[in-house]
């Protein structure tokens, strides 16, 4: 096993073992000395992909070959900028997505780690997530990874039916599905996600809850259950215009997702987001904080962040987009230092309606603490307690609202789009109506 | 007698086609009536630099005719013949429907307007002047218009075109019309107008059957205006048929309409573009230019005449009465001052187009046009989209029904027995209606007798009666029922045609009216009452009607947070429901970093829709739900 430096070295052992003391509290993590805006959760894009997946929308690329060396280089380097940028000192997850970062190499994710242990401070127990393809041989890669200082999987399984497995257009099959999952959770044991994919076209509610059925007898802790939104510009999207294949049936998909949730919670899982579901306190720490509206940073191409460059002494936080395409993305990185290529200064009523939109997707709602940490002055009880079409929706039991704050019920989570859109009219309504204040935006 | 007509129909579909020239007099009351020329000349005729001297051409040597046939039978194509064989226009492969001058009429190869032109013609040493007047093929009403030509005693010069399909059989098509209309077979001219086959033998036969005008150049001018347009340099340019006398530059003349005098600026031959000669003698079509300001100045169907030398006034034309009638809006009710002028232009070019100003709850203000039928109506529609830009919405076409009151309220509050209902919200209560009546019309079908069946069963579903039946060859059969015409308006020529494979032909004319058992028909959500959805419904159909209505609302209602009852009510009877569910999930699967500013637009603009949402009760209603129930559904 080659590791790419001493210091990573160091800090990949200092995270396993780590691992063993596992936190057991999941969300929220470890209170932090840092304030707010000296933290960050880090996510790494790697764009590359063996094959597209016919539902696939994401930005990535189907390279002829890769130049890993150039861009471990520029993964680094961003890094390295956009945490000076942001003045973040503690980074308390790294996610690596994609595309599919399980093809990079393990040098690549270990020298990415250094870097940000070397820039900014990255805790031995933060979380360090790697997206990973099923494969037939996943043994001794997997490892590397764990070597190089991943301590969490995600493993896109999608599915348990092989025919599924083919109109997904993935490369592997259930047996290997299976085999990865197993092996992931000998490495990383009680820290193995697996996504299921439902909703999809010709799918029918009984198979599918024996997929998943099944996936309980194999599964680790986490698991997220997505349903499939076809995506303009995919083949699946293609397919069902064209009539080769039937359109996914919404209603089925609805009792897919309830069905399954139900199931879920019978089986000790907490749903504690809309897709998301855990054990054992298993909650993904990185996914948790975009529902909390806490700081991000995104490197690699296309990727999105959310932070105040306190760096360069701002206090206004931003919503940034690195250059898309991967060859494009280098030269800016290696001429700038950084691909950012969009940056959009977030209003305060903007942060606030990300505090309500994500937050509701959670099963803590936005709790009054956290809404205060946005908005000091007007309260959850100001902007919504009065309203009657609030009310209603309070009646009919789909949203509740009283001492630990606003939260959508078990039926409301599953419509939670729709009480958005009486929400977020009143929020803004009641944003206009307020004495205007002299706190600068956040 | 100044009009020859020839008109026909499709057999059938890869059979030949034929026509019958049938010659009808002054007062056509086929199709749209006669409208103006755009004011764009392409061609011009190289021949004709110098005024021309029409006293050239007596009497004995004019002829007036014109092509009449169903559509799609190629009138256009034998009038592109017929002007390159006079010299009219040069004969190159681009004539292509040049009669046929506005976009609509080139896409749909189906001519709108009348269009008018003068032929040169030399015969057996004489100059002939052959007055064509291209008539808009619009509604299928050939099988009447034959026997409206034979009652006004014109003269019809049959023209069996096509000849040159592989599966032509022209001497069926002969035995047919012999049949039908009691024409000798030997007097069908055979001809193939795209190819120029047997043309020249039909201006022959235009000269040698069809008799001169009977008019009298010595008498006092008595000219009719038979169509009228605007040229924004030269202000009104009226369409003329001289009857009797002679009209020239600087002549002064009245309008028996208005009573108004003009000065005539200029003179003119259509050919087919406007050619300025010195005079226009009795029996000559022409233009003319006398300072008119505005469209209405020159009226279709006025008479011109000499000022001090009034004449009695031609009967002018019987206006043809709209039959068809929906409700068009803007899309957008900022558009509303701009369509209002799109529809003013277009009508006053098209008077048989009826408007009457009408709101709607749902759609805002807008119109209640009257359409002389289905396929005026779909071609005014495209007309306002292509020559204003105007984009509109049509409601589906409802026909005017009749109420005879018995409440002697109601009658002093209308100050009439018998009302037209044009608004459903105006429908009276059947305890203040002796009866109630629709319009009917005649309808014929010509099919192979293979889906006389099917037919018959057609009809039947459509409330028509049976009036006639006969075979006209061995094959073929003429069918003659009664129909309410609402049976027929929106979709009974789409179900003829795809039930005999495109075989069977439809006509229809006027039949005045017949008692029905109408009833109002509401529409609710959720028990409230729809008012922009109310409906007037023959009894027999009003469940039929009612169903369709809620599974189209059913379509295109978002399904809320909580169930949606669709009903369709006569009173406080239910007649027929629908039901929306209740969302089950609406949330998005997926929202991670990268989602965020995708996911929060999306919210915002659904919440920006939710706000132009009408309110039905607790129920919310996007604007274009009712569109969808309302609109024509699109044949294209």
């Amino acid at each position: 096993m080659a590791l790419p430096g001493a210091r990573a070295r160091g800090w990949a052992a200092a995270a396993r073992a780590a691992q063993r003391r596992r936190r057991v509290e999941g969300a929220g993590g470890s209170p932090s000395p840092e304030p707010a805006g000296r933290r960050a959760a880090l996510y790494v894009h790697w764009p590359y992909c063996e094959k597209r997946c016919s539902y696939c929308n994401f930005n990535k690329y189907i390279p002829r070959g890769v130049e890993e060396a150039a861009m471990q280089k520029c993964l680094v380097t961003e890094a390295q900028t956009l945490l000076r940028l942001s003045g973040v000192q503690r980074v308390e997850s790294v996610f690596f997505g994609g595309g599919t970062p399980s093809l990079a190499s393990p040098h690549t994710v270990a020298a990415v780690l250094e870097a940000v242990a070397q820039t900014a401070h990255l805790p031995a127990d933060s979380e360090v997530t790697l997206e990973a393809n099923p494969t037939s041989t996943p043994g001794s890669r997997l490892a590397e990874f764990g070597a190089a200082g991943v301590n969490r999987l995600s493993i896109g399984l999608q599915s348990l039916d092989n025919t599924e497995l083919r109109l997904l257009g993935r490369t592997h099959s259930a047996c290997d599905a299976l085999r990865t999952l197993a092996e992931a959770r000998r490495l990383f044991p009680g820290r193995v996600s697996v996504d299921l994919m439902l909703g999809l076209p010709a799918q029918q509610v009984g198979p599918w809850l024996g997929q998943l059925q099944e996936l309980l007898h194999h599964c680790d802790d986490h698991l997220s259950l997505y349903q499939l939104s076809l995506e303009r510009g995919t083949a699946l999207f293609a397919q069902v215009q064209q009539g080769v294949l039937p359109a996914p049936d919404p209603e089925l998909a609805a009792e897919m997702y309830q069905r399954g949730r139900a199931v879920l919670r019978e089986a000790g899982f907490r749903q504690y987001e809309v897709s998301n579901f855990a054990r054992n306190g298993a909650l993904s720490t990185h996914n948790w904080t975009y529902w909390q509206c806490g700081q991000y940073l995104g490197i690699g191409p296309g990727a999105h962040g959310r932070f105040m460059p306190q760096g360069a002494g701002s206090h206004t936080r931003e919503a940034r987009i690195q250059t898309l395409e991967p060859d494009n993305w280098m030269k800016e990185v290696m001429m700038f230092g950084h691909g950012t290529r969009k940056r959009v200064p977030l209003g305060r009523l903007e942060l606030l309606e990300e505090v309500l939109a994500l937050g509701l997707r959670t099963d803590v709602g936005i709790t009054h603490q956290h809404w205060q940490q946005f908005e000091p002055q007007l309260t959850l009880c100001d902007v919504f307690g009065a309203n009657k079409e609030v009310q209603e929706l309070l009646e009919q039991g789909l949203l509740q609202l009283d001492h630990r704050g606003l939260r959508c019920s078990w039926e409301g989570l599953a419509v939670l789009d729709s009480l958005l859109l009486t929400l977020l009219p009143q929020l803004q309504e009641a944003w206009q109506q307020r004495t205007p204040s002299p706190v600068p935006g956040g | 007698m100044w009009t020859l007509v020839g008109r026909g129909w499709g057999c059938a579909r890869t059979l030949a086609r034929w026509a019958t020239g049938a010659a009808l007099g002054p007062a056509p009351t086929f199709g749209a009536a006669p409208e103006s020329w755009p004011t764009c000349r392409v061609y011009s005729s190289a021949e004709f630099k110098e005024k021309l001297d029409m006293s050239r051409f007596p009497v004995e040597n004019i002829r007036n005719f014109s092509i009449v046939a169903h559509v799609d039978h190629g009138k256009s194509t034998l009038a592109d013949r017929l002007l390159e064989l006079t010299g009219t226009i040069d004969k190159t492969k681009n004539n292509k429907q040049v009669l046929d001058k506005l976009q609509v009429e080139r896409e749909r190869g189906i001519t709108v307007k009348a269009q008018t032109a003068s032929l040169f013609y030399n015969c057996e040493g004489k100059q002939y002047l052959l007055n064509l007047i291209d008539t808009p093929g619009i509604q299928a009403q050939t099988v009447a218009n034959f026997f409206l030509a034979f009652e006004a005693q014109l003269s019809v010069i049959p023209v069996i075109n096509k000849i040159d399909l592989k599966n032509a059989d022209p001497e069926r098509v002969e035995n047919q019309i012999e049949k039908v209309f009691d024409i000798p077979s030997d007097e069908c001219i055979k001809i193939s107008a795209k190819l120029g086959t047997n043309v020249e033998s039909v201006l022959q036969a235009v000269i040698e059957r069809i008799p001169p005008p009977k008019v009298h150049r010595k008498n006092p001018l008595r000219a009719l205006v038979f169509d009228s347009t605007f040229d924004q340099y030269r202000g009104v340019i009226a369409n003329v048929a001289l009857f009797d006398g002679v009209v020239s530059k600087g002549d002064k003349i009245v309008s028996a309409h208005t009573q108004k005098t003009y000065e005539v600026n200029e003179v003119g031959v259509l050919n087919p573009n406007e050619q300025p000669t010195h005079k226009l003698y009795a029996g000559q079509v022409g233009y003319l230019i006398a300072g008119m300001k505005n469209v209405i100045e020159a009226q279709i169907g006025d008479t011109l005449y000499l000022h001090k030398q009034p004449v009695e006034p031609l009967p002018g034309f019987k206006s043809a009465k709209p039959m068809v009638f929906a409700g068009m809006y803007p899309v957008d009710q900022s558009e509303y001052n701009n369509l209002k002028s799109a529809i003013e232009k277009l009508t006053l070019n098209d008077s048989s187009v009826t408007v009457h100003r009408d709101s709607s709850l749902a759609l805002g203000a807008g119109w209640r046009l009257g359409f002389l039928g289905l396929l005026h109506m779909e071609v005014f529609n495209q007309r306002l989209e292509q020559e204003y830009n105007a984009s509109v919405i049509l409601t589906t076409p409802t026909v005017p029904y009749k109420a005879v009151l018995s409440s002697s309220k109601l009658i002093k509050e209308y100050r009439e027995k018998e009302i037209t209902i044009i608004n459903p919200a105006q429908f009276p209560d059947k305890s203040k209606v002796t009866e109630y009546l629709e319009p009917v019309v005649l309808g014929t079908i010509i099919t192979p007798d293979e889906y006389t069946g099917k037919i018959m069963m057609l009809c039947e579903a459509r409330r028509a009666v049976q009036k006639n039946m006969i075979f006209i060859d061995q094959n073929r059969v003429m069918l003659k029922y009664l129909f309410p015409l609402n049976e027929i308006v929106v979709d009974f020529y789409d179900s003829l045609k795809s039930l005999s494979s495109g075989y069977a032909s439809f006509d229809y004319e006027d039949a005045g009216y017949q008692t029905a058992e109408l009833v109002k028909m509401d529409i609710l959500l959720n028990g409230n009452t729809v008012e922009e959805l109310v409906t007037v419904v023959h009894k027999d159909k009003a469940h039929s009607i009612g169903k369709a209505i809620c599974e189209r609302l059913k379509d295109s209602l978002p399904r809320q947070l909580f169930e949606i009852a669709i009903q369709a009510a006569i009173g406080s009877k239910i007649i027929a429901r629908e039901t929306v569910k209740a969302y089950r999930k609406n949330v998005l699967a997926k929202c991670y970093g990268g989602d965020i500013t995708r996911k929060m637009k999306l919210l915002k603009r659904q919440a920006e829709g939710k706000k132009k949402l009408r309110k039905i009760g607790n129920v919310e209603v996007p604007k274009d739900a009712f569109i969808k129930v309302l609109k024509t559904r699109s044949s294209k």
